[in-house]
C-alpha cells in the first residue's frame, strides 16, 4: 500500500502557532517555573535564593498542616462530588418527569451556574453570618451549636453546602440531556418488563447515564480540588486552625501570604502529580466500566 | 391462550386531540389481529392502551374477562415489541431477554434454560453474549422477538416491527412472524401501515381511520367486501380505481361515458365507481376508452396505467389495469376496455358509503 506523503509546508505549522503559543505561554512556562522553584530557596524578601534539591519537598510531605490540608482536600472533595452528583441527578429525574412548565423550572435550577464561586462564597458568608445570617440563626434555633468560626466540621459543612450548591446546577444541566437522550421506546420497554420504578431506575436508567456520570465525576473532582478556592478564600479563609484548608488554598497562602515560594511550588508540583495520578486511574479503571 | 375485549375505548388527550373514537372489538384466542391505517390514524396509540403505556380515558378493556384498565403494564403479562426494537444498550442479548422473567422472581435455572430454548427457536444462541450495538438489524429484530416470546406473555403486540429492516428481510421476517404466531399460538395484535403486511400476516383485520374501526374482517372478505371508501381505497395493491360519477337517467356516468348494469343509485349525489385492476381487460368493443401511458412489467402480468377522460373537459382520472399477461401496449396508444359490472363498487362521494 503507498503511504499517502504530503508535501512538507511551514502553512500548518503556522495554523496550529497561536494553540502552541497559548499552551507554551499559559501552562508550560508556569508549570516549568514552578518545578524550578520548587527547588529553591528564597529569603522573605526575594532577594538571594538557594537551589536545595528536595528539601521543600520534604519539608512539605513532613509537615502536619500539609498532611492535614491533604486529608481535608480528600474528604472534601469525595463529598462535595458525591452529593453534587447525587443532588443533581435527584433533580434531573424529578425534572424530566415534570410536563407542564418544565422549561421555567428548568431555567431556574440553572440560574446558580451564573454565580462565581467568590460571589457564591460571599452569599454563603452573609447566610452564615453570626449577626444577620439567617442560616446561621436556623440552625441555632434547631438545636445545633452553629459556630463555623470555632468548629472545623462547621465550618466543612459551610464550605461543603457552598461548593455543592454551585455545581449542582452544571451537573444537572448534563443530566438531564442524558436522561433525554435514553430513547423513549427503551424506557417503555422497561415498564412492561419491571414493575418497580426504584428497580428501573437502577437497572436501566442509572447503567445508561453512566457515561455522564464518569464525565461530571471527573470534572466535578477537579472543581472541587481548584475552582473552590474562590469559595474558601470568601469564606473560611482556611479558618478554623486551617480545617478547610484545601491543597489550593495552602498553596495560595503559603507562596502568596507566608512567601515561601519554594515550599509553595514544591506545594503545587505535589498536586500536579497528584491531579495526574488521580487522572489516570479514572480513565484507567472506571471508564473501562462505563462503555456499553 | 387468552381473549382480549375493547368496549367503548375512547382516547382524548389533554390538548383535546381524541386520536381513539369509540373502539369495540373482541380477539379470541390465538388470533392474530392486524391493525392497519394511515399514519396518525390512532392505530399506534390503541395498541400503547392495551400495553398500558397510554392511560384509557373511557372504555374498558378486559383480557380474560379481567378489566385491565388501572393494571400497571408489567402487570397485564403482555409483552411488546417496538418499532426500533427498544433493546437495553447496556446488556447482553441474554440479559436482554432474562430482564422480564428475573423481574418476575423466576428461578435462575429455568431463566437460562428458557432463555436458551427461546434463542435456539429463533437462531440467535451464538449472539447470547454479545450487546445490541454489536448485531446487524436483521438479528435486533430477532433478540426484540425473543423478549417477548421468552416471557409466554398472553399477549404478543407489535408495534411497526418490520418497518426498520430491507425489504428482503422484511418479507422474511413477516413469514416467521406468521409461523411463530401459530406455533406458539399466543394471541397478537399487530399495527402496519404497509397494506400488503397486514393482508399477508392477519387473521383478521381491523382498518382504522381517523380513530374509528373502518372495518374489521377477514383480509379477503375486506379486499373482496369493502363496506366504505375508506377501505376499498386502503386495501389492494395497486389501489382500486377510484372513478367520479353520476347517477344519470337510469345509466351510471362516468365521465361522457355510460355504464349499463347499475339501476337503482340515488340521484343528484356525487357517486364513486371503485374497479379493482384486475377486473379490467382489453377489449376490442369496450366502455370506455384510456390513452396508455405506462405499461409495467411484472413478469406473471403487467399493469397498464392510463388516463380517461374526465367530465365536461375536466382533468382526466388516472387508472389502473392488471393485464393478465405481458401486454404489448405502448406508451400513447390508445386502448378500449371492459370491466366486469358485476365486480365493480359504489360508493356516496360523501359519506363513503357502499351503495352497491
Amino acid at each position: 500500500m503507498k503511504r499517502v506523503q504530503f508535501e512538507r509546508s511551514a502553512v500548518p505549522y503556522f495554523f496550529v502557532a497561536p494553540q502552541i503559543l497559548i499552551i507554551v505561554v499559559f501552562f508550560l512556562w508556569p508549570a516549568a517555573q514552578a518545578i524550578y522553584q520548587s527547588f529553591l530557596l528564597e529569603d522573605a524578601f526575594g532577594i538571594s535564593s538557594q537551589f536545595v534539591w528536595f528539601r521543600n519537598y520534604e519539608d512539605t510531605i513532613l509537615n502536619f498542616a500539609w498532611l492535614q490540608s491533604a486529608g481535608f482536600t480528600i474528604i472534601f472533595s469525595v463529598l462535595v462530588t458525591f452529593f453534587s452528583l447525587a443532588i443533581a441527578l435527584l433533580l434531573a429525574v424529578r425534572a424530566n418527569e415534570v410536563l407542564h412548565g418544565s422549561s421555567s423550572y428548568k431555567t431556574m435550577l440553572m440560574w446558580a451556574y451564573a454565580v462565581a464561586p467568590p460571589v457564591a462564597g460571599l452569599m454563603g458568608n452573609l447566610m452564615f453570618n453570626p449577626f444577620v445570617g439567617d442560616l446561621y440563626a436556623a440552625l441555632n434555633i434547631l438545636g445545633w451549636d452553629f459556630n463555623q468560626k470555632l468548629d472545623a466540621f462547621d465550618a466543612s459543612f459551610v464550605v461543603i453546602l457552598i461548593s455543592v450548591w454551585k455545581q449542582v446546577s452544571v451537573n444537572f444541566i448534563f443530566f438531564l440531556s442524558g436522561l433525554q437522550s435514553i430513547p423513549k421506546g427503551v424506557m417503555e420497554a422497561a415498564t412492561l418488563d419491571c414493575r418497580s420504578p426504584e428497580k428501573r431506575f437502577w437497572t436501566i436508567t442509572f447503567p445508561l447515564l453512566a457515561p455522564t456520570t464518569f464525565f461530571l465525576m471527573v470534572i466535578n473532582i477537579t472543581y472541587a480540588f481548584f475552582e473552590t478556592f474562590g469559595i474558601i478564600d470568601t469564606t473560611t479563609r482556611g479558618a478554623p486552625g486551617g480545617a478547610t484548608n484545601t491543597l489550593v488554598y495552602k498553596v495560595y497562602t503559603d507562596g502568596f501570604l507566608g512567601a515561601d515560594l519554594g515550599g509553595s511550588s514544591a506545594q503545587s508540583v505535589i498536586l500536579m502529580i497528584m491531579v495526574l495520578v488521580l487522572t489516570v486511574f479514572q480513565f484507567r479503571f472506571i471508564e473501562r466500566k462505563v462503555h456499553y | 391462550m387468552s381473549t382480549l375485549t375493547l368496549s367503548g375505548v375512547n382516547k382524548r388527550y389533554d390538548n383535546g386531540a381524541h386520536a381513539v373514537r369509540g373502539v369495540d372489538m373482541d380477539i379470541t384466542d390465538g388470533e392474530l389481529i392486524v391493525f392497519v391505517g394511515p399514519s396518525g390514524c390512532g392505530k399506534s396509540t390503541l395498541l400503547r392502551m392495551v400495553a398500558g403505556l397510554e392511560s384509557i380515558t373511557e372504555g374498558e378493556m378486559t383480557i380474560d374477562g379481567k378489566r385491565i384498565n388501572e393494571t400497571s403494564p408489567a402487570d397485564r403479562d403482555v409483552a411488546m415489541v417496538f418499532q426500533n426494537y427498544a433493546l437495553y444498550p447496556h446488556m447482553t442479548v441474554f440479559r436482554n431477554m432474562a430482564y422480564g422473567l428475573i423481574n418476575r422472581g423466576m428461578a435462575k435455572s429455568d431463566i437460562e434454560a428458557k432463555v436458551r430454548e427461546t434463542a435456539k427457536m429463533l437462531r440467535i444462541e451464538d449472539f447470547l453474549e454479545r450487546k445490541p450495538a454489536q448485531l446487524s438489524g436483521g438479528q435486533r429484530q430477532r433478540v426484540a422477538m425473543g423478549r417477548a416470546i421468552v416471557r409466554s406473555p398472553k399477549l404478543f403486540l407489535f408495534d411497526e416491527p418490520l418497518s426498520n429492516l430491507d425489504a428482503k428481510l422484511r418479507v422474511q421476517m413477516r413469514i416467521e412472524i406468521k409461523r411463530l404466531q401459530r406455533e406458539l399460538g399466543v394471541t397478537s395484535i399487530y399495527v402496519t401501515h404497509d397494506q400488503t403486511e397486514a393482508m399477508t400476516l392477519a387473521d383478521r383485520l381491523a382498518v382504522i381511520n381517523e380513530g374509528l374501526i373502518e372495518q374489521m374482517g377477514s383480509p379477503m372478505e375486506l379486499y373482496s367486501d369493502p363496506k366504505t371508501l375508506f377501505v376499498a381505497s386502503f386495501i389492494g395493491s395497486p389501489h382500486i380505481n377510484l372513478l367520479p360519477a353520476r347517477f344519470e337517467n337510469g345509466q351510471l356516468q362516468v365521465g361522457d361515458t355510460a355504464m349499463a348494469g347499475f339501476d337503482a343509485l340515488p340521484q343528484d349525489v356525487p357517486l364513486m365507481l371503485g374497479i379493482r385492476p384486475e377486473h379490467i381487460a382489453p377489449h376490442a368493443d369496450g366502455a370506455f376508452e384510456i390513452s396508455v401511458d405506462l405499461v409495467e412489467q411484472l413478469g406473471a402480468d403487467s399493469l397498464i396505467y392510463g388516463a380517461v377522460a374526465g367530465f365536461n373537459g375536466n382533468e382526466p382520472h388516472e387508472l389502473c389495469v392488471r393485464a393478465g399477461e405481458a401486454s404489448q401496449h405502448l406508451p400513447g396508444e390508445r386502448i378500449k376496455l371492459n370491466f366486469e359490472a358485476g365486480r365493480a363498487m359504489v360508493f356516496r362521494q360523501d359519506s363513503g358509503e357502499r351503495l352497491i
